[in-house]
């Protein structure tokens, strides 16, 4: 299968401090990959660079054939087509649940309003949240807001998604519902990398597992492999503290 | 009771300058708000140069007084500019100058308030915007500045008031509105002077307080949950 994502060498510094040290990624079309580590680990900062909300340092980035490091490249277009889903849901409070979800596709010229709605209806149906579709943002509890801000990113029909800690700020009742719409993107094919702290999930959806600490890669392998039997000894210590 | 006489009395030529304080706080304060649009997103831009200009304009307007604004517009452009045939009383006269002094003089705490506004927006609304596909123009003017109006409509309206109040000062060129028009009639008719400076005052007072509830009214009807 064709590489959806290729990252070379890509280093990220803030300032001084070196976020990540030289990481090396391909992901392919359709393959789930879920990024764990600790806090700091620098999982957040690589996802962030994979649509360029961080610019990138050093290295390359290549999505869908784009070079992203590229700073001649038009990274509105590239971005149309992958989704981002944040921890705080970033809903925009001000929109209802409906005009949230059609904003960019009306705003960018995709569709027109009434096949943007009834797509944005499709979507709410398919995230179970129909019912919500005139309701404010405010209205919705953290599970409904996850639900709806992934939604918004499928209404521009992403080929790739990436999630940072989806689930993180939910309350643990929500996790589930959240986890469940995430699942029918992955038997749905989606290509998806998802930072996250549900090893359950990671376990037993993802394609490919990467534990990450200290801004590299240490180890990957399948969830069997890294779960079941993890050889570096930053990953046996970090799987001992969060299982 | 002199007071009363007095508002009788002058009530015809004291509306008639009422409506000349509101028309140039109005004009002022639109032409205000684009100016503090533009500043106010120079500011928030990053780019060096734009910040540079929206700052230098920003410390000359809040580090010099209204009246001296008026009186370098008004008298001194009239001065510099007259070899090329530039002339107040051709746009205007004192009405339009003193309403190019307000809107310079509004738009730089405007452009300040919007800044804030602005900033005050959670960094993640214009992450996901973009994130979606939104160029920064299309994520500020449909995600971020709607957000950051709502937030800064007080502020706003606080502004309204205080340039209302400053039209006061800009009398100084001219323009009848309650000020000068207390000044005419207070020259003539100097035994009830307190009486007629009530007056004014009362309609300063009137027109300030009423827009105040109007700003009570706006911040609770436009705030929402998050």
């Amino acid at each position: 299968m064709p590489n959806k994502i290729v990252v070379k060498n890509l280093k990220k510094s803030f300032g001084g401090l070196e976020v990540l040290k030289g990481i090396n990624l391909e992901v392919a079309e359709g393959e789930v990959v879920c990024l764990i580590g600790p806090s700091g680990s620098g999982k957040s900062t690589l996802l962030r660079c994979l649509n360029r909300l961080e610019k990138i340092t050093l290295g390359e980035v290549v999505v869908d054939g784009h070079p992203i490091s590229d700073p001649n490249v038009n990274i509105n277009k590239v971005r149309e087509n992958i989704g981002m889903v944040f921890q705080h849901f970033n809903l925009f409070p001000h929109l209802t649940v409906t005009e949230n979800i059609t904003l960019a596709p009306i705003e960018l010229k995709l569709m027109d309003k009434e096949s943007a709605k009834n797509k944005a209806l499709r979507l709410l149906t398919r995230v179970g949240l129909a019912e919500k579709a005139e309701v404010y943002p405010g209205q919705l509890s953290g599970g409904q807001k996850q639900r709806v801000a992934i939604a918004r990113s499928l209404a521009m029909n992403p080929d790739i998604m990436l999630f940072d800690e989806p689930t993180s700020a939910l309350d643990p009742e929500m996790v589930g519902e959240v986890l469940e719409v995430m699942k029918q993107l992955v038997a749905d094919g989606m290509t998806m990398i998802v930072v996250t702290h549900e090893m359950g999930f990671a376990r037993e959806v993802a394609d490919r597992v990467l534990f990450m600490d200290d801004g590299y890669i240490v180890e990957e392998g399948t969830p069997g492999e890294i779960f079941g039997n993890p050889r570096e000894e930053r990953t046996i210590s970090f799987l001992n503290k969060v299982l | 009771m002199e007071f009363f006489n007095v508002l009788v009395q002058y009530f015809p030529s004291f509306s008639v300058a009422l409506v000349e304080t509101i028309k140039l706080t109005v004009v002022s304060l639109l032409c205000a708000s684009v100016l503090g649009v533009i500043f106010g997103m120079f500011k928030v831009s990053g780019l060096g140069p734009l910040k540079l200009i929206a700052n230098t304009y920003i410390d000359i307007i809040r580090g010099t007084p209204l009246m001296v604004q008026t009186m370098i517009v008004f008298y001194g452009l009239s001065q510099v500019l007259r070899p090329l045939g530039f002339s107040w009383s051709s746009l205007g006269g004192a009405f339009t100058a003193g309403a190019v002094t307000l809107s310079l003089n509004a738009g730089a705490y405007m452009a300040e308030i919007i800044r804030g506004g602005i900033e005050a927006v959670d960094k993640g609304q214009m992450e996901a915007a973009r994130s979606l596909g939104l160029p920064y123009g299309k994520a500020m003017s449909k995600v971020i500045l709607p957000q950051a109006f709502r937030m800064m409509m007080p502020s706003i309206i606080n502004q309204f008031i205080i340039s209302l109040k400053d039209t006061s000062l800009i009398s100084v060129i001219g323009i009848r509105e309650l000020t000068q028009n207390g000044k005419i009639i207070a020259a003539n008719s100097a035994s009830r002077v307190m009486a007629i400076w009530l007056v004014v005052a009362l309609f300063y007072l009137v027109i300030c307080t009423f827009l105040s509830r109007v700003a009570k009214f706006v911040e609770r009807r436009v705030s929402y949950a998050k």
